[in-house]
Formats: C-alpha cells, sequence, structure tokens
C-alpha cells in the first residue's frame, strides 16, 4: 500500500498544476463577467447624464444641463406625479385582488381551489404586450368589443369604458400582476401559523384585540415587503403606460425615456437623467425590500412548523366568494385570449356577430406566416433564450459558490453586484447598455451580441436566486471528499457540484428561457433590423395597425408559453420527487 | 510514517474574531498503527486532521507523510488536498447522493492524474467493495444505502487508491448505539488487517480505548496527553484527561510526606490520609488533586484485614444497573462514587467500608481552571 503513495507525494514541486490554474481562470473570467455587467453599464447611465449629446460638429461636454432640463420643466413633475399615481393605484389594486385570492385560497372553503394556482403561471403565459393589447381590443372607445356591445344593447353612442386612460392603465396593469400578489400574499398567509391567533382567544384577547395585537404586527412585514415588490414592478412597467398612456399623452418614467430616445435627435442626456431618477427610485424600493426580508426572517423562525390552518365554513356565502373568482379568472384569461382568438379569424377587426361569424377565415395565420421577418425573430428569440438561460445558469453557479462555499473575503459584495441589475428597469437597462455600445467601439451595437448582453445582465440575479437555493444545501463535505479523492476544483464542480445542482438549475434555466422569449422593454431600445426578436415584431405590427395578424401571433405565442410553462412545471415536478 | 510539528491552525469565525484552533500540535504516527485524536467538541481535533488532509491552511508547523513534506511554513509548502493522496472518512460520509455505489467508489480513480484502463478500474473497486462486504449493492444508487452501509462505502471511496495514510473524521458518530458496537469492531479488524496508518478522530473515549494504538487527549488546542489507552486511562496526566476520560472522583488534598516506595507520597485529603501515586515529583506542602476511578474503590461490610487508604463512610444512594451497582458513599463531608459487584447489598444509610489501591489513586498538580 504504501509503494502506491511514493510517485504522488513525490511530485511536491509541481503542486500548481494545470488544474490550479484553470480555477482561477474560470472564477476571474465569471467574477469579471459579473462585474462587467454589473457595474459598467450603470456607471455610463450615470456620466451619460452629465453630458451634452454628441454629434458630428461638437463633441460631448459636461453638462448639468439634463438634470436642469429634466427638473425646471413642470413637465417633470407630472411625469412624476403621473408615475406615483400609476403604481400606487396599480400596486393597491394588484394587493387587494390578490389578497383577497389569497385569503379565499387559504382559509376559506371556496370551491375551485386547484383552479387557484393555475392563476399563478397566467402572467408568464400572456406576455404584457399581448394582454395590454388584447385590453385595448375589449375596451378602446372605438373599437373597444365592450363598449360595441354595450351601445348595441342600449342603443346609445357614450363610451362606457376607456383604456386609454390613467383609470384603465391602473386596471390593465393590475389585473396582469394581480396573481404575482396573490403568490406573495399566500405565503405570507402559509407562514402565519393559527395556533399563535388562536392563544391570544385562549389568553383572553377578544377578536378586534387579537387582530391589532398579533394578527397585523405579525403581518405587516409581508404586506408592507408584498406592497413594496408590487410599487417597484408597476413603476419599472413598460408595455402598459406606453401603449395605453403615450396616445392620450399621459406619460410615466419608462415611457417618457422611450419617446426622449426615439425623439429626432434623439436626447439620451434627458433619457439617462429620467433613468437615473427612475432607478434611485428603484433601488431605494429594493433596498428596503431586501432590508425587510432579512428581518422578517426573525418571524419566520417562530413559525416554519408544519400546520393545517382551519379553513373557514362560509356557508352560502361561498357562491359569492365563487363568483368573484370566476369573474375574476374570466377578466384575466378567458376575455383577454378569446378576443385575441376572435379577431386572428378575421380579415378586419371587428365585433363578434352572426354576420361576422360568416367571415371566419385563416387568412391572418396565413399571412403572419408567411411575413418576411417572423421566421428570423423566432429563430432569434429562441436563440437568444437557449444561450441567455445557459450563460447565466453555468455562471451564476461559479459565482453562487464563491459566495456560498468560500471564504473568501469581499464576496459579499460579488453578490451584490451580481445582483445589481435587479434594481434596472428593463428599459433603464436597455438605455444604459445602449449608450455604453454606442461609446465603445467594439462592434456590438446593432448586433444580436448586444441584445444577448442585455438578457444575460438582466437575468442573472434570478439565475442567482435558483442557484443558491440549491447551493445552500449541498454539504461542503460532498466537495471536500472528491478534493480529498485527488479531483482538482474544475472535476469538483463539473462531476459533484453541477450534477447535485441539477434541480436548480433546470428550473432556473426554464425560467429563464421563458422571461427572455417574452423580454421586451430593454429589446425595444437595442432591435435592429435584422435582429428583430418576437415582441419586438408583436410592437411592430401594433405600430403599423395590423391587428389581425398581431393576433395570430399572440394566439401561437402564448399556446407555445404553455406548452413551455408545462414542460417547465412537469420537469420540476419530477426533480422534486427525486430530491425528497 | 506521520509527522506532525508544531502545527498552529486558526480561521475567523463568523464575528470575524480569529479562533485559535489547534496550537502547538505535534505528535508522530508510526506506520501501520492507528492514532486517535480525542477530545470535547471545538477542542481543535477535526482542524488538526483537516490540517492533515489539506482541506484548512495552517498558519505554522510541519506536516510530513511518509517523509515527504506536505505542509511547511518555513518551506512556504502547502500540498492541496486533491495532491495529497491521502484517504478520508467524513462524519457525514459525503456519498455522492448523484452515483451508484460503484460510481462513488471509483470516482478516485477515474479522476486520478495516471489514466487508469476502466477494467483495472472496475477490478480495483469490486476488490475494495468486497473488504467492505458491499460487492453485491454495487449498482444500487448510494442514497438508497442504510447508515451503516453508507459509512462502509466511504470508507472503500477513502480505500481504493491505496492511500498512505487514512483520515476518519468521527466516522461512527451518526450511527445508531448498536451498530456503533458493530462498526467498531469491524474497524479495528479492517485496520489491523489492512495495516494502514490511520488518524482517527472522535470525542467518544471508548471508542478511542477500543480502537487505538496510541491516543492523544485534546483540549482547547492543545493535546494535554498522548499515550497508549491503557497508560491514559490509568495515568492521566492532568485533571481535564482523568475527568474526559472515564468517570472519576477528585479529592482536594496537601503532600505531607513521602510514602514507602519511589512515586508514593502520603497526602492529607478532605476524606482523611492517603498514599497516592504520582509521576511528577511532590513537594511536601504543595497542593495536588487525588484522582480516583469509581471501579477502584473497594467496597466492603466488613473492615478490611489491612492495608492502607482505607475508609469508612455511609451509605447515600445507590443505583443498580443490571452487571453492577453504582453506589455513593458519603465520606466526611464528600460523597465518593463507586462501583461494586450486584452482590453487595448494602443498605441507604448503612455503614460500609472503603479500601483505596495506593497505586490507583493519582496525584495530579492542581491546576487553576
Amino acid at each position: 500500500m504504501e509503494a502506491a503513495s511514493g510517485p504522488r507525494l513525490a511530485r511536491i514541486g509541481a503542486f500548481r498544476a494545470p488544474g490550479f490554474e484553470l480555477k482561477w481562470l474560470i472564477i476571474g473570467a465569471c467574477v469579471a463577467l459579473t462585474l462587467y455587467l454589473g457595474v459598467v453599464p450603470l456607471g455610463f447611465l450615470l456620466w451619460q447624464s452629465f453630458f451634452t449629446p454628441q454629434s458630428a460638429a461638437k463633441a460631448a461636454e459636461f453638462t448639468l444641463g439634463n438634470y436642469r432640463e429634466a427638473y425646471a420643466s413642470e413637465e417633470t413633475w407630472l411625469l412624476f406625479w403621473n408615475s406615483l399615481r400609476f403604481s400606487a393605484g396599480a400596486s393597491l389594486l394588484a394587493f387587494a385582488l390578490g389578497t383577497l385570492l389569497a385569503w379565499m385560497n387559504e382559509r376559506t372553503n371556496t370551491p375551485f381551489k386547484a383552479l387557484f394556482f393555475a392563476l399563478s403561471i397566467i402572467p408568464l403565459i400572456i406576455p404584457g404586450i399581448l394582454f395590454t393589447v388584447a385590453w385595448i381590443l375589449l375596451g378602446s372607445p372605438k373599437i373597444g368589443l365592450i363598449n360595441l356591445a354595450l351601445q348595441k344593447l342600449f342603443d346609445t353612442d357614450a363610451v362606457f369604458v376607456n383604456v386609454y386612460s390613467l383609470g384603465g392603465m391602473i386596471w390593465v396593469d393590475a389585473l396582469h400582476y394581480s396573481p404575482m400578489a396573490f403568490l406573495l400574499m399566500t405565503a405570507a398567509f402559509r407562514s402565519m401559523d393559527p395556533a399563535l391567533e388562536e392563544s391570544a382567544v385562549m389568553s383572553g384577547a377578544s377578536v378586534p384585540q387579537v387582530l391589532r395585537k398579533v394578527t397585523l404586527p405579525l403581518v405587516w412585514p409581508a404586506i408592507f415587503a408584498t406592497l413594496l415588490i408590487l410599487f417597484v414592478r408597476a413603476i419599472e412597467s413598460f408595455e402598459v403606460p406606453a401603449l395605453l398612456g403615450l396616445p392620450v399623452g399621459i406619460q410615466v418614467f419608462t415611457s417618457a425615456i422611450y419617446q426622449a430616445v426615439h425623439r429626432y435627435p434623439s436626447q439620451t442626456g434627458l433619457a439617462s437623467a429620467y433613468a437615473v431618477t427612475l432607478l434611485v427610485i428603484t433601488s431605494v424600493g429594493v433596498y428596503f425590500q431586501s432590508r425587510l426580508s432579512t428581518r422578517g426572517n426573525r418571524y419566520a423562525t417562530m413559525t416554519g412548523k408544519g400546520f393545517r390552518p382551519r379553513l373557514i365554513d362560509l356557508g352560502n356565502w361561498r357562491y359569492l366568494t365563487v363568483a368573484i373568482f370566476l369573474a375574476y379568472f374570466f377578466l384575466i384569461v378567458v376575455l383577454p385570449f378569446a378576443v385575441l382568438l376572435w379577431s386572428s379569424f378575421q380579415k378586419f377587426y371587428s365585433v363578434p356577430s352572426m354576420e361576422a361569424l360568416s367571415r371566419l377565415t385563416l387568412e391572418p395565420y396565413r399571412t403572419i406566416l408567411g411575413y418576411p421577418s417572423l421566421m428570423r425573430s423566432v429563430w432569434n428569440s429562441l436563440l437568444l433564450a437557449v444561450s441567455t438561460a445557459t450563460l447565466v445558469m453555468l455562471v451564476s453557479a461559479v459565482i453562487c459558490w464563491i459566495v456560498v462555499k468560500t471564504k473568501l473575503r469581499g464576496r459579499w459584495l460579488l453578490d451584490n453586484f451580481a445582483s445589481l441589475p435587479m434594481v434596472f428597469p428593463g428599459i433603464v437597462l436597455g438605455l444604459a447598455i445602449m449608450i455604453l455600445y454606442l461609446y465603445l467601439p467594439i462592434g456590438v451595437y446593432g448586433t444580436i451580441w448586444i441584445m444577448l448582453i442585455a438578457y444575460v445582465t438582466r437575468f442573472m440575479p434570478y439565475g442567482l436566486r435558483y442557484n443558491t437555493t440549491s447551493m445552500l444545501q449541498i454539504h461542503k463535505e460532498l466537495e471536500e471528499s472528491a478534493a480529498m479523492s485527488g479531483a482538482s476544483w474544475a472535476t469538483a464542480f463539473r462531476r459533484i457540484i453541477l450534477p447535485l445542482l441539477k434541480p436548480g438549475l433546470v428550473a432556473g434555466w426554464i425560467y429563464i428561457v421563458i422571461v427572455s422569449i417574452r423580454e421586451l422593454s430593454s429589446s425595444i431600445l437595442l432591435y435592429s433590423p435584422g435582429t428583430e426578436v418576437i415582441s419586438i415584431l408583436i410592437w411592430e405590427l401594433w405600430e403599423n395597425g395590423q391587428y389581425v395578424e398581431l393576433s395570430a401571433l399572440g394566439v401561437m405565442f402564448i399556446i407555445g408559453l404553455f406548452f413551455l410553462v408545462l414542460v417547465a412545471q412537469a420537469i420540476g415536478k419530477r426533480f422534486g420527487i427525486r430530491e425528497a | 510514517m506521520l509527522n506532525v510539528n508544531g502545527l498552529c491552525t486558526e480561521y475567523p469565525d463568523e464575528r470575524g474574531n480569529v479562533v485559535r484552533a489547534a496550537q502547538d500540535v505535534s505528535f508522530e504516527v508510526p506506520a501501520g498503527k492507528l492514532f486517535t485524536l480525542l477530545g470535547p467538541s471545538g477542542c481543535g481535533k477535526t482542524t488538526t486532521l483537516r490540517s492533515i488532509a489539506g482541506l484548512e491552511k495552517p498558519r505554522s508547523g510541519e506536516i510530513s507523510v511518509g517523509g515527504a513534506l506536505i505542509y511547511s511554513s518555513r518551506s512556504n509548502v502547502f500540498i492541496p488536498p486533491n495532491q495529497r493522496g491521502l484517504g478520508m472518512v467524513f462524519q457525514s460520509y459525503a456519498i455522492w447522493p448523484h452515483m451508484t455505489v460503484f460510481e462513488n467508489a471509483a470516482f478516485p480513480l477515474q479522476v486520478s492524474k495516471s489514466r487508469i484502463p476502466r477494467k483495472e478500474i472496475a477490478n480495483k473497486v469490486l476488490r475494495v467493495l468486497k473488504v467492505v462486504a458491499l460487492e453485491d449493492l454495487a449498482e444500487r444508487e448510494a442514497t438508497k444505502l442504510s447508515g451503516g452501509q453508507q459509512q462502509r462505502l466511504a470508507l472503500a471511496r477513502a480505500l481504493v487508491m491505496e492511500p498512505p495514510l487514512l483520515l476518519l473524521d468521527e466516522p461512527l458518530s451518526n450511527l445508531d448505539a448498536k451498530l456503533r458496537e458493530r462498526m467498531r469492531f469491524e474497524l479495528k479488524r479492517l485496520q489491523r488487517d489492512l495495516g494502514i496508518t490511520t488518524v482517527y478522530v472522535t470525542h467518544d473515549q471508548s471508542e478511542a480505548l477500543a480502537l487505538s494504538h496510541s491516543v492523544a487527549v485534546m483540549d482547547r488546542g492543545r493535546i494535554q496527553q498522548t499515550g497508549a489507552p491503557r497508560e491514559i486511562y490509568e495515568r492521566p496526566a492532568n485533571q481535564f484527561v482523568a475527568d474526559f476520560i472515564g468517570t472519576t472522583n477528585f479529592l482536594q488534598a496537601t503532600v505531607a510526606a513521602n510514602g514507602g516506595a519511589p512515586g508514593l507520597y502520603r497526602v492529607s485529603s478532605e476524606v482523611g490520609d492517603l498514599e497516592v501515586r504520582a509521576t511528577d515529583t511532590l513537594q511536601p506542602g504543595s497542593q495536588v488533586v487525588v484522582s480516583v476511578r469509581p471501579e477502584d474503590i473497594h467496597l466492603s461490610e466488613r473492615r478490611p484485614a489491612a492495608g492502607s487508604n482505607v475508609l469508612e463512610g455511609t451509605v447515600d444512594t445507590k443505583v443498580f444497573l443490571g452487571e453492577s451497582v453504582d453506589f455513593r458513599v458519603k465520606v466526611k463531608e464528600r460523597v465518593l462514587q463507586s462501583r461494586a459487584h450486584p452482590s453487595l447489598g448494602t443498605r441507604v444509610g448503612h455503614p460500609i467500608h472503603l479500601s483505596l489501591d495506593p497505586e490507583k489513586c493519582v496525584a495530579l498538580k492542581d491546576i487553576p481552571e
């Protein structure tokens, strides 16, 4: 036995073997990439906001003019006020809807519970732009089905609903993101042990006292965190303000950035000043949110035990709750999809009637399938989605390993830098990257690479989150035993860490594929002819007024996403069982 | 075979304070012997083992295996763990859940620098699985194994590359009591049969005494005593060792005079005058602590015929344990613990005689805590 050890131990001088350097090469490359992606665009955005536009005649000079222009004008304060009203309205409405649904599902005996969780995948399946378009087809004053149907019914010309208004924007945006509120509040309801309330009752407290002294203090962090998330999300929202607000002159930050860039000559400085303001707002939101979630752990440790909450028997009231739910389901799924489906079989967009029924045609599908840029867009979308997901999951696995498994100094900083893109609204990230590569002459601007860079940056925090969850579950001895077996770092990473991360890797990969395919708000500033993606194509069809072709594409897109989500859930379930 | 010299390892804890986990640890393990690092949790035994493995980087000292230096702060040598070629069994076993039994055991050979042919790998793996009696389960998924089987698989994986040194980090602590006892014998037989030099870490003193050729008792980062199991048990070097290994009675005493033979002393203790044994030279008048193990206190209802160290007391409480009876006997103000044969049936409250063999009364220098 000891003879075998001779040659191994004799290699003392050569202990800096190639494997050792490969480790630092991979780690170094991943760290550099993360820092570059997370920090550089932000720096350029800040820098740009202090300069005049560069032109052939004049070089860019330092100025505070962008901010002066942005803040001196009354328009900006209107912008600020609009953004605030829109975001507050949308987040409160989404919160109210989501909380009601979560309460009905978690704490009452409302029927159709299986359908509730089907809701959670709706925002994934119906991209924002399609949901908004569908609601325009429903609620526009001129062509909206709801108006036309009601006008026919009451025989008037009055406009009943108008989505081209602040109220309409709030309604559409809140409806689309209410499932997110539902999921967040479901988690809050689940983490609250009813025994805490029951023990207060047993101590002699009255119901209002229980509510004031036990329930509210316990759920307050969850409520506040949910509201914060929804608010930040609403202020980042682009599709709804752009499609519903811009035509009637209601601007919010995101749509104002888009307009500033698309004006001629494009005012990137002004757009940057807006973007920096927006960034400050979202950063404050995300900061408080992260502080809340660390503080939230204090509450989590008290519960977390398995418990089966007592369901409230609603008696006959449950017909009301189920009616509410079905109405909601109708508004969020059935109606938008139905209107897209209907218009996708029409030659020209028109109200459903017996006469229109006789004119059903497959023409829009034929047109869209023959559309010159369709195949290219689909290919671009798939290519981008798959490469983004792969790159993000692998790089974030390495980053995550450094953060979770090593004792490297400054690793928390790396974690923060990698999560930095989370505070970037999509359009701000698009703007920052656009500016960066306009100045950086490396031939990326106007190619598909710039979109890949944007997507990877944008979705890196998601990858990190998926990987961190699984990485924390890997005992460090599993890796150490590989080292003791003689495996180099790279071998151990490939053969031990990555296979053990697989459930998280696969789930995160599919999620990123889905969100990449639907990405619009960053792409809108970065695409150029030849690098369109599906969501951009939908946008262009909308601008061209080709509603029926758009509907046909939308229907196919939704069905495609639906199958992707089904596959994702099936895989998630399979790995879930294997894990247990 | 293994030489550890002046090893110091420290690491920062969560709050950034430096934890001195191992301080000036030195020992030597001859080829083929099983050496145990024994101590309570946090004593630095695992850190010492991990420093030998290369999983911790020590601050100073020197470690060599088979004459080859694997760590030295002076000559700036640190061989990374994956090039030390040592076998290690982890406390959690660290069986890779995504591989079969065979794949787990074959891994060290597959990643080896000297490309081993597939056939030879299979032969070696099957041979080592046979040694640990897992050859029938080779194709099974590793997660389907029982605790004892996982432990044997971890051992097989550590042995498959025929390492010069085997490191075991509390390998039995995750097993239930019955299985632990059986594996203790298994492990001993295996180590003796293979003749592999082994460093064993445990907090369980009976495990250490049962398995080892030599034991080092550690506390607060330092080795307190190194010696053969019997030596450690019968001649503890200080209070910590006497207390940690087995159970014992401590008696405060003052040295009165030299005893009848070299190494024997007369002391006056809290329970009366005693003749005791000491390894150090003691000055008359100095304070000592006398350690007497319960099984070394003989109880009898009648006064023993002759001999020194005979005390009188009353039975305070007693506990019947089946194979023995534990008595607590009150002598003056002290209660002494004693283990007696179950046939002794003295009632609680009745007087009893205690006789203590001077050779088994160990005087230790009184070190204040």
